[in-house]
């Protein structure tokens, strides 16, 4: 029988500490919809999408209401599109699809508009990746990302190149919403066919036909039960490992369940510690938490390499498949702890860079000013790529500059995308080393054969 | 299906009567009820076994958050594998 003080630990964590279901999003294979016509291509993926997930928003309000806890996003992840598209070219034509289909079956969010071209761009994906940002203006749910670099294949700077103009005119076309195209476009190094979150999202080419991938959060839950421990470290590090372990649980049982809702194939709990701007919610609070006086302090980076590896050893245990991105996410947009810090002048964009060597992703909706050369954008993603690579990890980028804006300002979009304060990034050109192209050798260690 | 039923609020007249009465009414077994305060506030804690229930989890979720609001206080229902998935190996 449970024990009263553990029930209303859970009532607690679900009540007062924001824990929730981040994100229950299905990945879907669109290989069979492939055809030679631009209109029979996008057709076949409008009809795949609304018969898959035509039942997905509502099993996740069911399951939300059987668990009394919140599922708060229902997403789909798709094959990357400029496989999808390749034979016919229609690009323009599938992102409308998409968009109508996420709009038809009322999810959030359709990831998927990606290519991969970490190792060499054909023609068509060149052609693919200048699309993207006027599908980010022209769409409300579609979501994008490239992957530029893996440590298997080193960094594709022609890629890198590509990819500073598209995030710089993606944000242009959306200026008039503060770049909003921006912050629905990641690039990536290492990137995982498996993760749950926007924008990131899409459904790998080795996944099967339907898939359930879950993303439960809970930094409020972790910040809590820190709060109660005043001993060193280790013991700091077990609370934690405890706390993720409990949360991972939860997802693992609304994944089993969805699933088999669903009659698609149990993916992954990704267990990330995803933040909202919402009070109580915050990454940073939770480093904070461990005895900094601010998110940007000497020792912010240590503190958050001790919370990842954490979040991850309880997780894994908890879950039969634990994927994704699993660790602890840094956006500076979502989270009212590094938004503060930010605002306060005590987080600066190369402390950022630092800790996305040791958390889960990267430079995450962080706002530079509008006149950013693009040049400067694509060594930004060098940068992240580089520690990517080296570091076996997956990194990303995800920046908006802010057309008519500059440091001081900041760009606000609201819900869960929050608002960012612009920070101040190097001005010193890189403007040779990126215009060089070619591709940058894998490290030496990953020639693991 | 076994659910826990929790009631928080002021405790006053009639809490326990109002919520079993929607039990009784749809078929739900009360298998133990325990009472505490959390943080000044009256929590009751109800295991329950909804198998015979001619009504679902989502019916008896709104039903007793009818009732919850007729008696000023907040009633969840919830099915119990959420509190042994995150409590018991």
């Amino acid at each position: 029988m449970l024990k009263n003080s553990e029930i209303i630990e859970t009532l607690d964590m679900i009540g007062s500490q924001h824990l929730d279901v981040r994100t229950i999003t299905m990945g879907i294979n669109l290989f069979d919809c492939i055809s030679d016509s631009k209109t029979v291509t996008a057709d076949r993926v409008y009809d795949k999408i609304t018969r898959y997930a035509q039942n997905l928003v509502k099993t996740g309000d069911a399951i939300g209401t059987r668990y009394g806890v919140a599922v708060v996003n229902k997403r789909v992840s798709v094959t990357p599109v400029s496989l999808i598209g390749a034979a016919s070219g229609g690009y323009f034509e599938i992102a409308r699809a998409l968009d109508r289909a996420a709009k038809a079956t009322g999810i959030d969010f359709i990831g998927g508009y990606s290519a991969m071209v970490q190792k060499g761009m054909s023609k068509g994906e060149e052609e693919f990746i200048n699309t993207i940002p006027e599908v980010l203006a022209s769409t409300d749910k579609v979501c994008s990302s490239v992957n530029v670099a893996s440590t298997r294949a080193g960094i594709n700077m022609d890629a890198v190149r590509l990819v500073g103009k598209v995030i710089k005119k993606a944000a242009y076309l959306t200026r008039d919403n503060d770049g909003l195209g921006a912050a629905k476009f990641v690039a990536f190094a290492n990137a995982v066919e498996d993760n749950p979150f926007m924008a990131g999202a899409f459904h790998g080419t080795g996944e099967a036909d339907k898939v359930i991938n879950v993303g439960v959060s809970g930094p409020g839950v972790v910040k809590c039960a820190l709060e109660k421990i005043d001993g060193d470290l280790t013991e700091v590090a077990e609370c934690i490992k405890l706390t993720a372990f409990k949360i991972t649980r939860l997802g693992q049982l609304v994944a089993r369940e969805a699933s088999k809702m669903l009659d698609a194939n149990f993916g992954i709990v990704d267990l990330s510690l995803a933040p909202t701007p919402a009070m109580g919610d915050s990454v940073a609070h939770v480093l904070e938490e461990m005895g900094l006086e601010s998110v940007g302090a000497c020792g912010t980076t240590a503190a958050l390499a001790l919370l990842n590896d954490a979040v991850k050893k309880g997780g894994i245990m908890a879950s039969s498949h634990v994927g994704g991105l699993s660790g602890a996410f840094i956006p500076v947009s979502e989270d009212i702890g590094m938004i503060n810090a930010c605002d306060k002048g005590n987080l600066c964009i190369e402390k950022l860079e630092a800790m996305t060597a040791v958390c889960s992703v990267g430079i995450d909706m962080v706002a530079i000013p509008g006149d950013t050369p693009e040049e400067v954008v694509s060594a930004l993603i060098a940068d992240e790529a580089a520690i990517g690579v080296v570091n076996n990890k997956t990194t990303a980028v995800r920046v908006i500059p802010a057309y008519g804006k500059t440091v001081g300002d900041s760009v606000e979009f609201g819900g869960l995308l929050g608002r960012a304060p612009i920070l101040k990034i190097s001005g010193l050109s890189p403007e040779r080393f990126i215009s060089r192209g070619g591709r940058i050798p894998a490290p030496l260690h990953s020639n693991k054969n | 299906m076994k659910a826990i039923i929790t009631v928080v609020g002021c405790d006053r007249t009639g809490i326990i009567a109002g919520v079993s009465r929607v039990l009784a009414e749809n078929d739900v077994n009360i298998e133990d009820i325990s009472q505490t305060v959390m943080k000044n506030n009256f929590t009751m804690i109800m295991y329950v076994d909804i198998d015979e229930s001619k009504a679902t989890i989502e019916g008896l979720s709104a039903l007793l958050a009818e009732e919850g609001k007729k008696l000023g206080v907040e009633t969840q229902i919830r099915n119990a594998e959420i509190f042994t998935a995150m409590h018991r190996l």
